[in-house]
């Protein structure tokens, strides 16, 4: 008896500490490239610093992230695709989408760089390269921002990379910091978005080999879910979010953020 | 350096600056897992007990069920609890997803077969043994369950650290519950998940060296109790 009610004090207290910490906070559904490049670390202090709200951010892909929002699981949404995005707020799930920042995706691959595509400005005519030589490339393979533009780049190449999976074609099916990996090990070509790239520390035998393309660009935008289908949204709270995000305070602090002297995102807020 | 000499550096110096968001992650860990454990412990012993003495129909179903879910993987009891606590889940008013609660229910979910069934398993064993004197006593199953759980007390003691290794161990159910949100609900599975993914292999190895010695500590200190109440306790 005295186990039992020592285990519903601590659920109780867990409840108790869950709530407690819940008057003053939003849930913000974001993408692993804003959260693993360390920008949310670095930003969201200053917010909460200045409004007391604390931001709760669950850092999944883009795909994903979206799919919580819907589910009204989240506050306000954070993430890097554009076709996506806009769906969201036409299907009545999202509130108004707000350009943020925006970087862009590089194409990294082995040092050696077997196929030859360094420097070269058309990322299609890379990736056709790619294709042509069946060099090995990690796709992320998970709906996310980066693996849709990747799939643009693919579609831009004129290549169908279904029939190729699981040969040259290597669908990781996970994160940025995954595929990365796999492609470090595997000395693989793959796609990433330049934050994540800049930040990550096992890059092995990888290099940056392609970049400046104008398909590469790669923009985000913040969203309030709409509290018209789920009311429970906190609204004001994750409006302040938002207009701090595209203030010129909330701009600064995107621009300030560097790892080793680069910017890793340039805000954009209209 | 290579990078295991390195995480063993690392770990040394994460411990000895007693780094203090560690510290919360390590408490957050052990909270959640200890908790789902404790629960499981209350809800499936007397379940596994009760499968074990008893004949009721569906009895042999619920046994193969308990024992099938034994390997039950933590992403599906992860989802399952999701969809439950999600905002448009038939629970999702309560606002718990995302919070240290939902992740003590969904480990407690995935645990629970692993207490139920190998609970079942010891007091079956003990029930057999002792089955005819308990009788000539006058205990039927109902009488001898209490006894049979006290008498079984030090195996049952392996069955629970067996259900709280599986808790402490996995990353599928808490990251989805959870969401690794820092400073709320980030353990030391989805911390080492993350720094995995952040390409610190290093630094994520060290954590798994610490999540590790703490599994060792708190495996040690329930060997030690036990040793004392065997010497102290009889048996």
């Amino acid at each position: 008896m005295r186990r039992l009610a020592a285990a519903f004090a601590f659920a109780a207290s867990l409840a108790a500490v869950s709530t407690l910490a819940a008057d003053k906070f939003i849930t913000v559904s974001s993408t692993t490239s804003t959260e693993d490049s360390g920008l949310f670390g670095s930003i969201l202090p200053k917010f909460t610093a200045k409004t007391g709200i604390e931001v709760r951010v669950v850092a999944l892909g883009t795909g994903k992230a979206i799919e919580v929002a819907k589910r009204g699981d989240a506050d306000v949404l954070f993430v890097h695709h554009r076709p996506s995005e806009d769906k969201f707020v036409a299907d009545g799930f999202g509130v108004k989408r707000h350009d943020v920042m925006y970087n862009d995706f590089v194409v990294v691959g082995p040092k050696s760089d077997p196929v030859g595509i360094r420097g070269m400005k058309s990322a299609a005519d890379a990736f056709k390269k790619i294709a042509a030589a069946k060099a090995p490339f990690a796709s992320r393979g998970d709906k996310s921002g980066t693996h849709m533009a990747e799939l643009a780049v693919w579609k831009a190449a004129g290549v169908d990379v279904a029939p190729a999976s699981g040969t040259w074609y290597r669908d990781t099916g996970s994160g940025m910091g995954p595929t990365l990996n796999t492609a470090s090990g595997m000395n693989a070509y793959t796609v990433a978005d330049r934050g994540t790239w800049i930040s990550f520390k096992n890059k092995g035998e990888l290099e940056l080999l392609v970049e400046g393309d104008a398909v590469l660009f790669n923009p985000y935008g913040v969203m309030l879910v709409n509290p018209v289908k789920h009311p429970h949204v906190k609204a004001e709270m994750g409006q302040a979010f938002i207009d701090w995000l595209v203030s010129s305070e909330g701009q600064k602090a995107i621009a300030d953020f560097k790892i080793e002297g680069q910017q890793l995102f340039m805000p954009n807020a209209k | 350096m290579s990078p295991l000499v390195e995480a063993l550096w690392q770990a040394a110096a994460l411990i000895l600056h007693a780094d203090s968001d560690l510290a919360e992650i390590v408490g957050l860990s052990l909270a959640v897992s200890l908790g789902a454990t404790a629960l499981a412990a209350l809800v499936g012993m007397p379940i596994g007990a009760m499968a074990a003495l008893f004949r009721f129909p569906g009895r042999r179903a619920l046994v193969v069920l308990l024992d099938a879910l034994m390997g039950l993987p933590p992403v599906v009891a992860g989802l399952f609890v999701y969809l439950i606590l999600s905002r448009s889940g038939p629970l999702g008013f309560l606002g718990l997803l995302y919070s240290p609660l939902a992740m003590v229910i969904a480990q407690f979910i995935l645990i629970l077969p692993i207490v139920a069934a190998l609970s079942r398993q010891v007091v079956e064993d003990h029930w057999r043994e002792y089955e005819e004197q308990l009788r000539s006593l006058g205990a039927g199953p109902g009488r001898a369950l209490p006894t049979l759980l006290w008498d079984g007390r030090f195996s049952l003691f392996t069955v629970v650290l067996a259900g709280f290794g599986r808790a402490i161990a996995e990353v599928g159910a808490v990251m989805i519950v959870g969401g690794n949100i820092a400073h709320v609900t980030r353990t030391m599975t989805t911390t080492i998940a993350l720094e995995v993914n952040k390409g610190q292999l290093a630094l994520a190895m060290a954590l798994g060296i610490i999540l590790i010695a703490l599994a060792v500590s708190v495996n040690g200190s329930v060997h030690a109790a036990k040793h004392v109440a065997q010497r102290w306790g009889g048996q």
